[in-house]
């Protein structure tokens, strides 16, 4: 066993909401850049633009990229060598959340759903832990903007409507959305499970780092071809017409029950904002 | 070619103004999102509305907080949809331009219609540059409701797209 202070777990948290808000995820500005360079349709053209200057602008000035700082998503992978000492992990974790949007002046976005009574400090997070082998511990934090996350969709399909079936899924979950979730967009696909376990993987594909494609070689290919189809809708950037809609589509898949073909689709914004580290 | 306009808003520039057009917009505008259009239209049932409505823009937008030394913090433009419930009230009640993103529904589309209204798409994920362009900020009612309350801003070289014009013609379904 490796003993683990909890308050390491608060400072790494806090460290994660500080890089993620102010600048996009790693090789996010360039598939931008690169959407920006083709497009042809002015208003597009224009919109895209002038998300790369405003990505430019926050990381150089610290302001955040979109005000909406998000619901704070924490993946923790927790090696299972660690004991954890000096507290409760998920207390560490919300300490860690509080303090990030306090001390960087982000926006407090987090309230109960019935009274409608903001939090005050952005907590609680939404926390998934899972256990893995060794003694470390990996946190991702997705900050999450709701433009996007209101347009996801699970869909309980029958085994019958197959990978066919499942791509048009996906494409009409993307036209439904249109300009609502600020595209152009990164669309996670999570195929098989249960309906919450497929909501999870669409979510887990929009922790992969940018221009990394799925290993299985029939994802990969679904992967292209929804990219294609997703891009042939012509709601664009920000909904203004061109090509730009997806700058990916990822997808993750696990086995399900012989009844089912479960897909859920989570769609990520073009202010992606994603931040990784390891606890040792 | 980007047209340049003054708010409050005449109407003579809304009537000017077509679906598509690129425009930058300097003067005063209240912000108001999901709490505070319901509050407002409460209020306008009551008939005791906390500010003048008439002939004023809104912008939705729940803002971050200012950090030290600035104006306002992010402000880049929320989902509009959202706010469709409220939005033919308010402009029945002479508001006369709305920013946000993302299409509106037909209720909303035929108040601007029959108000000749306007509804401007800003950049939805561009907070930083708007914060920029924001140059006076304050809270005019509702204080409690913290990012959601309603704050006067004055605006410089705002940039937005005409998204519905006052003929109805919406740059989404094109």
């Amino acid at each position: 066993m490796k003993d683990l202070c909890v308050q390491h777990i608060t400072s790494a948290v806090e460290d994660l909401v500080r890089s993620a808000c102010f600048d996009l995820a790693p090789g996010a500005y360039e598939l931008m850049e690169n959407a920006a360079k083709n497009e042809t349709n002015d208003t597009a053209s224009f919109a895209l633009k002038t998300l790369c200057d405003n990505a430019k602008l926050a990381s150089e000035r610290k302001i955040p990229v979109c005000q909406d700082t998000g619901m704070a998503i924490i993946f923790a992978e927790i090696g299972q060598e660690v004991h954890f000492t000096g507290g409760s992990f998920v207390d560490a974790v919300n300490e860690g959340i509080r303090r990030g949007y306090r001390e960087n002046h982000l926006r407090n976005s987090v309230l109960d759903p019935i009274t409608r009574k903001n939090t005050g400090d952005n907590t609680p997070a939404i926390i998934h832990t899972s256990l893995v082998s060794g003694d470390k511990v990996k946190l991702t934090l997705l900050p999450k903007g709701f433009g996007s996350e209101n347009m996801s969709k699970l869909y309980m399909l029958t085994p019958a409507a197959g990978v066919e079936g499942v791509m048009d899924k996906v494409v009409e979950a993307v036209s439904l959305a249109g300009s609502n979730p600020c595209p152009p967009i990164i669309v996670g696909v999570g195929i098989g499970g249960t309906a919450d376990h497929a909501m999870l993987l669409a979510k887990k594909a929009l922790l992969r780092d940018v221009g990394v494609r799925s290993t299985d070689p029939e994802l990969r290919k679904m992967e292209e071809t929804l990219l294609r189809r997703i891009n042939d809708l012509g709601i664009g950037a920000q909904g203004f017409g061109g090509n730009a809609t997806a700058l990916e589509v990822r997808i993750e898949k696990y086995p399900t029950h012989i009844a089912a073909l479960p897909v859920g689709i989570s769609i990520q914004c073009n202010a992606h904002r994603l931040a990784k580290t390891e606890v040792i | 070619m980007i047209k340049k306009i003054t708010l409050p808003i005449k109407d003579e520039d809304i009537l000017g103004l077509r679906a598509g057009d690129a425009v930058l917009l300097t003067g005063k505008m209240l912000t108001g999102r999901d709490a505070a259009h319901k509050r407002m239209t409460e209020s306008i049932a009551k008939g005791d509305l906390p500010f003048e409505i008439k002939g004023q823009t809104i912008y939705y937008v729940g803002p971050c907080p200012a950090k030290e030394g600035a104006v306002i913090g992010s402000c880049g433009p929320t989902t509009s949809y959202r706010m469709d419930p409220y939005a033919p009230t308010l402009m029945d009640n002479g508001l006369k331009a709305m920013i946000g993103k993302g299409k509106r529904g037909k209720e909303v589309t035929d108040a601007i219609v029959r108000n000749k209204c306007v509804y401007f798409a800003a950049i939805g994920g561009a907070g930083a540059m708007y914060s920029e362009r924001v140059k006076k900020a304050k809270v005019i009612a509702y204080d409690d409701l913290g990012t959601e309350a309603v704050r006067e801003l004055w605006v410089e070289d705002f940039p937005a797209i005409v998204a519905i014009d006052s003929k109805g013609n919406c740059i989404y379904n094109r």
